[in-house]
């Protein structure tokens, strides 16, 4: 359990994609996610062109496949859904085989798959080019709240403190024989589970007095803002000019 | 289970996004008077916390397994204010260092996840409360009958948010049938992994738990400090 916990998504690599600044890369994500959610259901040239153009901008970070898919799979529960939309939706029906099939929950469930494969291609491509310490600087930049911004770098500096924790209980429970297989097992987890909340939360009492004892009071230490150049706003932004544009196409009379 | 790209349609992508937005700045307001100038460590501990605790395999049988959505958990241990901000923290680092859950549904994940869920397994907690005076015994059982009731409670809330935006027109009944009867099941292992965290915390540490908290926040002694 612990391993998982700890495994980034983050890949080193020195890619157009690595190299641009985190919060113009985080609005170009939003920005192209939001004008591809926006094409209509149905319009299939269009959202064809959306996949591809995902598919491209994870290519562009360079990342070997054998990172990217694996985190694709976290797609699949929708995948389903959407496969299942056909058989549920009500309408107009049509026959294919032995199988009759809702035409509105074809096209809902098509246009569905189509924007959330797009959806988790950017996102993986955001997630394997930003190290987590980056996203903390993009959100303070981009003017999320002070508070907020702290409570995010706690939690991905701790994470991998507060995995290997859990890691270690693990460890601890199967040197003892302790095999889960069944509900039975759960109270022992849930025991884990709840002396893991005690340690901590006591850590992050103990993490707090280190910090007031530092002259820490309320507030995050600026950061001098590395230069946004014309050119990074450019490129973060060039994937939601071509979405814009098939949505143009998908709009047009 | 977090909502894609594209599940609903983008005027309510962003009108849950802009409540989102409103909760949570009210939840920051509420957080500084429940843990005070301990809010960033100590939200961003159990954030991290509630993370690590999602990723606990919990054997249901037949080599599946459930997880913990820990909505409910969080909010009685660490009070909802609090709680709404871990579950956001949580939500936004699963998407975008994760990619799990699209980020333009991120405002309605925490709508659901962090507002319905963590507000649902607060009040019916509180309310029940004074049944615990009796017994303390009931602790880990009125904790669990809470998490149980959020997590229908947050599908009912996504069948809603998806009768306005939704992108198929499946029959609106058929779909709360459908998610009912998952969620129940889903609810039922909640219910169970939360009434065993709540019971173990409570057994070792009952001031930890904020729910049965009657005064403010009390701050430790400061000869039980450790250095680490």
């Amino acid at each position: 359990m612990g391993g998982a916990v700890t495994a980034h998504l983050h890949i080193d690599s020195t890619s157009l994609v690595h190299r641009l600044p985190a919060h113009a890369k985080l609005l170009g994500l939003l920005a192209l996610v939001l004008t591809v959610v926006a094409i209509p259901a149905g319009a299939w040239g269009p959202l064809a062109g959306a996949v591809i153009l995902g598919a491209a901008v994870l290519a562009s970070t360079r990342v070997p496949a054998r990172h990217t898919l694996p985190r694709l799979l976290v797609d699949v529960p929708f995948v389903v859904f959407a496969l299942a939309l056909p058989f549920l939706a009500r309408g107009e029906e049509i026959a294919l085989g032995p199988l009759r099939l809702s035409a509105a929950g074809l096209v809902a469930g098509g246009t569905l798959l189509a924007k959330a494969t797009t959806g988790a291609l950017a996102g993986v491509a955001f997630a394997v080019t930003t190290r987590p310490q980056d996203l903390v600087l993009a959100l303070q930049r981009l003017r999320v709240p002070d508070p907020l911004v702290l409570i995010v770098s706690f939690m991905v500096r701790y994470l991998s403190v507060v995995g290997d924790d859990l890691a270690r209980m693990r460890v601890a429970l199967v040197s003892r024989g302790f095999r889960p297989r069944s509900p039975a097992a759960w109270p022992v987890l849930a025991a884990s589970a709840g002396a893991l909340f005690i340690r901590t939360y006591e850590r992050g009492e103990r993490v707090h007095l280190a910090m007031v004892s530092r002259g820490y009071a309320g507030h995050l230490p600026a950061v001098e803002a590395p230069v946004t150049e014309p050119a990074h706003w450019a490129t973060a932004l060039l994937p939601t000019g071509c979405a814009l544009l098939l949505l143009l196409w998908a709009v047009a009379p | 289970m977090h909502v894609p790209d594209g599940f609903l349609d983008a005027p309510t992508s962003i009108a849950t996004a802009a409540l989102a937005i409103g909760a949570v700045a009210a939840a920051l307001r509420g957080a500084r008077r429940e843990l005070d100038d301990a809010t960033a460590p100590l939200a961003g501990l159990v954030a991290t916390f509630v993370f690590a605790a999602q990723m606990v395999n919990f054997p249901v049988g037949a080599g599946t397994s459930g997880h913990l959505l820990g909505g409910a958990l969080a909010a009685i241990l660490v009070g909802p204010w609090t709680a709404t901000l871990c579950l956001t923290v949580v939500l936004a680092v699963q998407s975008l260092l994760f990619a799990d859950g699209g980020v333009t549904a991120l405002g309605t994940n925490v709508l659901l996840m962090g507002v319905v869920g963590v507000w649902t397994g607060w009040l019916i907690f509180r309310g029940l409360r004074p049944l615990l005076h009796r017994s303390r015994a009931t602790v880990g059982a009125v904790a669990g009958l809470a998490a149980f009731l959020s997590v229908p409670a947050t599908a009912l809330a996504f069948v809603g948010l998806y009768a306005v935006g939704g992108t198929a027109p499946v029959p609106l009944a058929s779909l709360v049938l459908a998610m009912g009867i998952w969620h129940i099941l889903i609810g039922i292992g909640e219910a169970f992994i939360t009434a065993f965290v709540v019971g173990a915390v409570h057994r070792t540490r009952p001031d930890l738990v904020h729910a049965l908290r009657t005064a403010e926040r009390v701050v430790p002694p400061v000869e039980k400090v450790t250095l680490g």
